[in-house]
């Protein structure tokens, strides 16, 4: 719908009026933070200074503070270790997640109706945390980076969303490749897969953005704090507002790297703008896939 | 997919056509049973006077104990009486939220601009809360640029974040800002079922613009309302752990104090393991419940609910 249906009365003034206005005021509340936690973050000392604190009017911008948090030190190294358990996770969730999507996929196949109950009763209860925290102890993981991906590696809603769009697959597709005497395995992986690259992307990011954001795992598993994740980094610094811990092991200071060193404040919104830029850099992948089709269709389903 | 009848095929027949499905399935099952069901049996701590030393085999067992210390402690209480608030509140300021931004939304002519919009208050969903906290406090912390701009103007400013009295609309704002445009996503689905032609019949026989609304969305919007408006009554004792933890240090107990942020500080922080695993074991029981009762009470007044009665 791009116009007006001829039934339709002309709009008043003042929908006409404020609708823009609340439209605009919306978007701000989104974009006005990130805005000014970059304009900050980019902010020399003196910029920051004469602002009194963060900065809205952009004045002598400069890249110190991303120099100095990303040439070693804790903020590099939690970034790593947060790069590396997203890679790691999304890729081992996706995995399992898509086999047992397909093994779940043909009611009337062996054992089918208790298997997808004990996926489908994870919705109603957790295990809570005491007993997660004894269970992770017990096998050793404390401390361990498995603890930030096993816990937590199925999402019984995303199984649920890929199974619900591979039974809408064709049946006579698979069947016909049966007669031609492929396997279970080859199924999936030449005629499932290919048409379902749509529903495997949102859902593989999906994985990303929770492994990227998590913190709970990390807050109740992870003790050494040289094996923090990046967002336990972020609370720690930013949240708790505890020092930035500078020098050896800590942040590295600029007149150590031949720069102006970037003042206190632009260090910490530069942590957080490292936070949120992977996050805006899949999102338009999200947008992208994100059709009705793929969630709301397949959640009905 | 192929849907032919199992009944009359030998189960040794299904067995053996059927078990590649099988090994796929597998690793989930496994890690379910390992990290959902097999600690679900945890629990049984709760009657325990539970030593990590001696484990849950060791550990002497004490019946109800940890819960009628529970009851008779004034701070478990406070928790779920400020759980409960949180939930109340959230009601009545977050869930109308995304159904206004939908119906603003909706009226919206240009389907570019209609983009934009979506694209925009839906990327906070995908924050963590760390984030959004952190966010937050650069805008109305104590040192935030709303503190900042006040002093300017030769005000005193007050800490927003670390106000125990209006704590309860901070984390209500907050969970708009990341979660209302989210929230928009299954009301828009809704509206967009609803049949165009009732909207021109309707204005053919005079129905103005709000009757309009009244008398053909509202109603086109009712299963959805209803669906959602007991999920999240079946979920009043969850509010979220995250955003809290996050916040308790700088609030404080009396105001930040959730269930879950109980169970954590009682179970892991204290070390009081079987005491915190009674808390979380009563909130996960009354949980399940409250979801059973509300998907009931769906089906009664003629709803889907959450899952169907097969």
């Amino acid at each position: 719908m791009t116009a007006r249906a001829v039934w339709e009365e002309e709009p008043t003034a003042i929908g006409r009026l404020s609708k823009p206005v609340v439209l605009t005021l919306i978007a701000l509340a989104v974009a006005f933070p990130l805005y000014v936690v970059v304009v900050t973050s980019l902010s020399s000392t003196e910029a920051v200074t004469r602002a009194g604190g963060l900065v809205v009017v952009p004045r002598e911008l400069t890249v110190a503070a991303y120099v100095q948090l990303l040439s070693g030190g804790v903020v590099t190294r939690a970034l790593f270790i947060s790069v590396m358990i997203t890679a790691v996770g999304t890729a081992f969730s996706l995995g399992i997640t898509v086999l047992a999507a397909y093994g779940l996929s043909r009611p009337g196949s062996v054992f089918h109706r208790p298997l997808l109950f004990v996926v489908l009763l994870t919705f109603l209860f957790g295990p809570g945390i005491i007993p997660s925290y004894l269970l992770v102890n017990s096998l050793g993981l404390i401390d361990h980076y498995a603890s930030l991906i096993l816990p937590t590696a199925i999402s019984a809603f995303n199984l649920i969303v890929m199974r619900s769009f591979f039974m809408g697959i064709p049946g006579e597709l698979i069947d016909s490749a049966r007669i031609d005497g492929a396997g279970e395995f080859a199924i999936l992986r030449r005629i499932v897969l290919p048409l379902s690259k749509a529903v495997v992307a949102v859902v593989g990011l999906f994985y990303a953005v929770g492994y990227w954001n998590a913190f709970f795992n990390a807050l109740l598993y992870i003790n050494d704090n040289n094996k923090w994740p990046l967002q336990m980094v972020l609370r720690t610094y930013i949240v708790q507002q505890q020092p930035l811990p500078t020098g050896a092991g800590g942040i590295a200071t600029g007149t150590g790297l031949g720069l102006q060193p970037a003042p206190g404040l632009a260090i910490k919104m530069a942590i957080v703008v490292i936070a949120i830029v992977p996050v805006l850099l899949v999102y338009p992948f999200i947008q992208r896939h994100f059709t009705k089709g793929v969630i709301i269709g397949a959640v009905k389903g | 997919m192929r849907s032919e009848k199992p009944t009359g095929m030998r189960f040794r027949h299904r067995l053996r056509r059927d078990w590649p499905l099988l090994v796929m399935v597998l690793p989930v099952i496994v890690l379910l049973g390992v990290f959902h069901y097999f600690p679900t049996l945890g629990n049984v701590i709760a009657f325990q006077d539970y030593s990590p030393y001696a484990g849950i085999r060791g550990s002497e067992f004490i019946g109800f104990a940890n819960f009628s210390r529970m009851f008779s402690e004034p701070a478990f209480w406070r928790a779920v009486a400020n759980t409960l608030s949180i939930t109340a509140v959230q009601l009545v300021f977050f869930f109308p939220i995304p159904i206004g931004l939908a119906l603003l939304l909706n009226s919206v002519l240009s389907a570019k601009l209609r983009n934009v919009i979506q694209g925009v208050v839906y990327l906070p969903h995908f924050f963590s809360w760390v984030l959004v906290v952190s966010l937050f406090q650069q805008m109305i912390g104590g040192a935030g640029l709303l503190a900042q701009t006040v002093r300017d103007h030769g005000h005193s400013a007050v800490d927003l974040m670390t106000k125990p009295d209006t704590f309860i609309l901070l984390v209500t704002a907050q969970s708009v800002w990341k979660d209302a445009g989210w929230g928009m996503i299954v009301f828009l689905a809704a509206l967009s079922t609803i049949n165009p032609a009732l909207y021109e019949a309707a204005a053919a026989d005079g129905a103005n613009r709000w009757r309009r609304l009244w008398h053909i969305t509202l109603p086109g919007l009712r299963p959805v309302i209803v669906l959602l408006l007991i999920l999240r009554l079946g979920d009043a004792l969850t509010v979220g752990f995250e955003q809290f933890i996050l916040q308790r240090s700088a609030v404080g107990g009396g105001a930040a104090e959730v269930l879950d942020t109980y169970v954590y500080y009682q179970g892991l922080l204290v070390g009081d393991f079987g005491y915190g695993a009674a808390a979380g074991l009563f909130k996960g029981v009354i949980g399940l419940v409250l979801v059973l009762v509300a998907n009931r009470f769906a089906h009664l007044v003629g709803e889907q609910g959450v899952y169907s009665r097969s």
